[in-house]
């Protein structure tokens, strides 16, 4: 029986089935979550008007649809955090082995931490990282 | 410990008994958490009160006590709203996805050493796993996805700018978290929660907030920005964008996000003592001269007793400081902590080099 053997192996060594309590803990959570969602839905009283159920806006008319382009400056900052956070998660495994890499890894990631500032500093003096207009 | 070469049955018994541990210990932490979140609600206005003067609630119960089990059960008994041009699905997707990281980020957090209770051995951690940390990361990023979908669900130009500013700055701060942390994994050469905390605990290392104290300041910088907390509660800036992302949102949706962002102090608060304050360390303590479940459940006691001054903290920081503007918001993450955490990373590299080699 395979989960037989996950459980046997969550036990032991560092392994794939260490993972085991994590899938446990993500179904608990989904059930906890979903039988509040549907109690909620169940007990709250439901007395629906059409003026209720326009949008809140703290009260005041809508501005139309909310459906519409969005400033660019949101996308460029999406887009320079995946860039960048793909070099900080190449720092990880160097972390982990800095101390056998000794002097002569440090270097090298010297040399990687100097093609991140450099591309760090192109950014601001582009001016992708100015707010202000 | 009981292997493979036994017969079928005490397996079935063994793996059973295994499954049923994690699923009390999985209860219990979950269970805690959301009372802790709960008691923080009433910590934090009884924290406002006491910093501007004024009494806080004070009614229900003594002392007002009971005040978030009234708060809670009215949430529950609201009439639920949504929207007739929103996206029905969507917006029932936001705050659960906030509440769904919130409760699985607590899985890797060691929460005392372990038990000994009907002669077995129960460790006060659901899973041990060697990349501990970069699972709190790859958690706590998804907690964006709560923020942006229920904000862009709810078909409302106010909450949909606030989601974009949350996400925005949650997604910048994220970066110089992850750098200020390389710093720490140098010197544990480890990114499992359990042996940080167990290097600290070992005699002639203090904790590793003295060797990182500018990491420590970065990284509790960011939690702050992480968890939306003021001075960086920009998603929810009552006074610009009228509460922001769950403008919309009623009932116990509301409350899912509320709790979210409590559970995440919580949670946050246990990660920074996790990671730099030792732990479940007790501090002037040898724990091996203890007994060893006296020593676990003092051990968590000290690890709440961390965290809850890390809550007051964090409570302390909010009712101090005003809000900062979208920009200032933006120039502190990238051009101050980014180069900050890459300078810290590189002195600690060459520091710990020096003395080794």
């Amino acid at each position: 029986m395979s989960l037989m053997n996950i459980l046997l192996n969550a036990t032991e060594g560092n392994n794939a089935a260490n993972y085991f309590p994590i899938g446990v803990q993500l179904i608990f959570a989904i059930g906890f979550i979903a039988t509040m969602m549907i109690a909620t839905h169940l007990l709250g009283p439901k007395r629906k008007t059409a003026d209720k159920l326009e949008n809140f806006a703290s009260g005041i008319p809508t501005h139309g649809n909310a459906r519409q382009p969005i400033a660019i400056k949101y996308f460029l900052v999406a887009i320079l955090f995946v860039l960048f956070d793909v070099e900080v998660i190449f720092f990880y495994p160097y972390a982990v082995n800095f101390r056998a890499l000794g002097w002569d890894g440090f270097w090298k990631v010297l040399m990687f931490v100097g093609f991140f500032v450099v591309g760090f500093t192109y950014i601001i003096k582009k001016g992708a990282l100015t707010w202000e207009d | 410990m009981i292997r493979r070469d036994l017969n079928g049955m005490t397996l079935l018994a063994f793996d059973w008994i295994f499954l049923i541990e994690k699923l009390v210990l999985i209860a219990v932490i979950i269970t805690a958490s959301l009372v802790i979140a709960m008691y923080e609600t009433y910590a934090e206005r009884k924290v406002a009160a006491w910093m501007q003067d004024r009494r806080g609630p004070n009614r229900a119960g003594p002392f007002g006590l009971l005040q978030p089990l009234a708060d809670g059960g009215k949430l529950f008994f609201k009439e639920e709203i949504i929207p007739n041009s929103a996206n029905k699905w969507l917006f029932i997707l936001g705050p659960s996805l906030a509440m769904l990281t919130a409760m699985m980020t607590c899985a890797v957090v060691p929460w005392g050493s372990s038990l000994h209770l009907f002669g077995r051995v129960i460790d006060l951690q659901v899973a041990d796993i060697n990349i501990g940390i970069l699972y709190v990361f790859g958690v706590v990023s998804m907690g964006v996805y709560g923020i942006m979908i229920g904000g862009w669900a709810s078909n409302n130009k106010f909450s949909l700018l606030a989601a974009l500013r949350g996400a925005s700055q949650v997604i910048s701060y994220e970066l110089a978290m992850g750098i200020s942390l390389i710093a720490l994994l140098m010197m544990t050469g480890s990114l499992s929660m359990k042996t940080i905390v167990e290097q600290q605990i070992a005699n002639p290392h203090w904790w590793n907030i003295i060797y990182q104290p500018l990491g420590f300041l970065i990284f509790f910088t960011c939690a702050m920005a992480e968890c939306n907390r003021a001075p960086f509660d920009l998603p929810e800036a009552e006074s610009e964008l009228n509460m922001g992302y769950h403008q919309e949102y009623s009932s116990m949706k509301l409350g899912f996000y509320l709790f979210a962002e409590y559970i995440n102090m919580f949670i946050s608060s246990a990660i920074m003592a996790t990671l730099y304050f030792g732990g479940y360390d007790i501090p002037f303590v040898n724990e091996a001269s203890l007994a060893p479940n006296t020593a676990a459940i003092l051990g968590v006691l000290s690890l709440l007793t961390k965290i809850f001054i890390f809550i007051f903290v964090f409570m302390w920081i909010r009712w101090t400081l005003p809000r900062f503007r979208y920009d200032q918001l933006m120039d502190l993450g990238w051009k101050k902590l980014i180069p900050l955490a890459l300078a810290n990373m590189l002195i600690t590299a060459v520091v710990i080099l020096l003395k080794n080699h």
